[in-house]
């Protein structure tokens, strides 16, 4: 896999089908729908709970807000997705590009999906650090090189931001 | 932010109303008149007599540093090294203050920094 800066785009080159497939699990992944822990993390209260009246007015009034900011952000990455459905056979490899104005739904949506899957399986922060743990193993392992996939192409498209 | 009714017209500024005191006076005549007593009426939002709420913003493991000081930054407009300064605050201690001051505005922080999927939460002193 190759990423780079080009014009107003980033560009993911000779993306494997398990890197690609990886990729386009982002908008599953950051649905926390169906798993308790992944939505009490990525709607977490506003207060330590002490402020019951505070907290039900924000799960009325910001959650659906909020939502709607995630949703629009993993819509427009699956949209962008939808390059690595070509026709090109099964196992070729395959280019992404992430428009430079998509930027920051990508960074939502790798976000949402990286803290969704570590808690979904309730990753410690040993294993977080973790970052030469192989793919091949069991699902854990296979959920565990997502989030750190995911934690790179942040940090890439941080940098380009920077820049 | 809209959080409901019941903070709706909270946030009426300081008003101060002084009325004057009149003086009539009339040395010639000796006599001094004060036409109305003095009455000062201070009114202060429910903001103003909350000060301070803090905008905590605590640790998690999976949100890169990297992420964290942009997020520091886009949402308070903190230059690079304080954002970083918090971040690293947050890493170390497992939570930084980011702000204090009026309630709402510090609800809007927490709003913010919840769409960024950062923890934070709205806190009072004591």
């Amino acid at each position: 896999m190759e990423i780079c800066r080009r014009k107003s785009a980033i560009e993911i080159s000779e993306l494997d089908p398990f890197l690609a497939e990886l990729l386009r699990q982002i908008p599953a992944s950051a649905n926390p729908d169906g798993a308790p822990a992944a939505e009490q993390r990525l709607f977490s209260p506003p207060t330590n709970g002490k402020d019951t009246e505070l907290c039900a007015e924000w799960k009325m009034y910001v959650e659906p807000e909020l939502r709607r900011l995630f949703q629009s952000a993993t819509e427009t990455v699956a949209d962008d997705l939808e390059q690595l459905n070509g026709d090109e056979k099964t196992f070729a490899n395959r280019t992404l590009r992430i428009p430079a104005k998509h930027s920051d739904a990508w960074l939502s949506a790798l976000n949402q999906a990286r803290l969704a899957i570590a808690a979904k399986n309730n990753f410690t922060e040993n294993e977080l650090n973790d970052h030469f743990r192989s793919p091949i193993g069991s699902r854990r392992d296979l959920s565990l090189f997502q989030v750190n996939f995911y934690g790179f192409l942040q940090e890439f498209i941080l940098r380009e931001q920077e820049d | 932010m809209n959080c409901g009714p019941r903070r709706d017209g909270g946030c009426l500024a300081q008003i101060q109303e002084i009325e004057g005191i009149t003086h009539i006076s009339n040395e010639k005549a000796g006599t001094i008149t004060t036409a109305e007593p003095t009455i000062e009426k201070e009114t202060r939002s429910e903001e103003e007599l909350d000060l301070p709420w803090q905008v905590v913003v605590h640790n998690d493991p999976v949100n890169l540093m990297s992420y964290v000081t942009m997020v520091f930054q886009r949402v308070f407009g903190y230059p690079r090294e304080r954002a970083e300064r918090h971040m690293l605050e947050v890493h170390r201690n497992g939570r930084s203050i980011l702000w204090s001051g009026m309630r709402e505005r510090a609800e809007l922080y927490v709003q913010q920094l919840h769409g960024y999927l950062l923890l934070a939460t709205l806190e009072k002193p004591g």
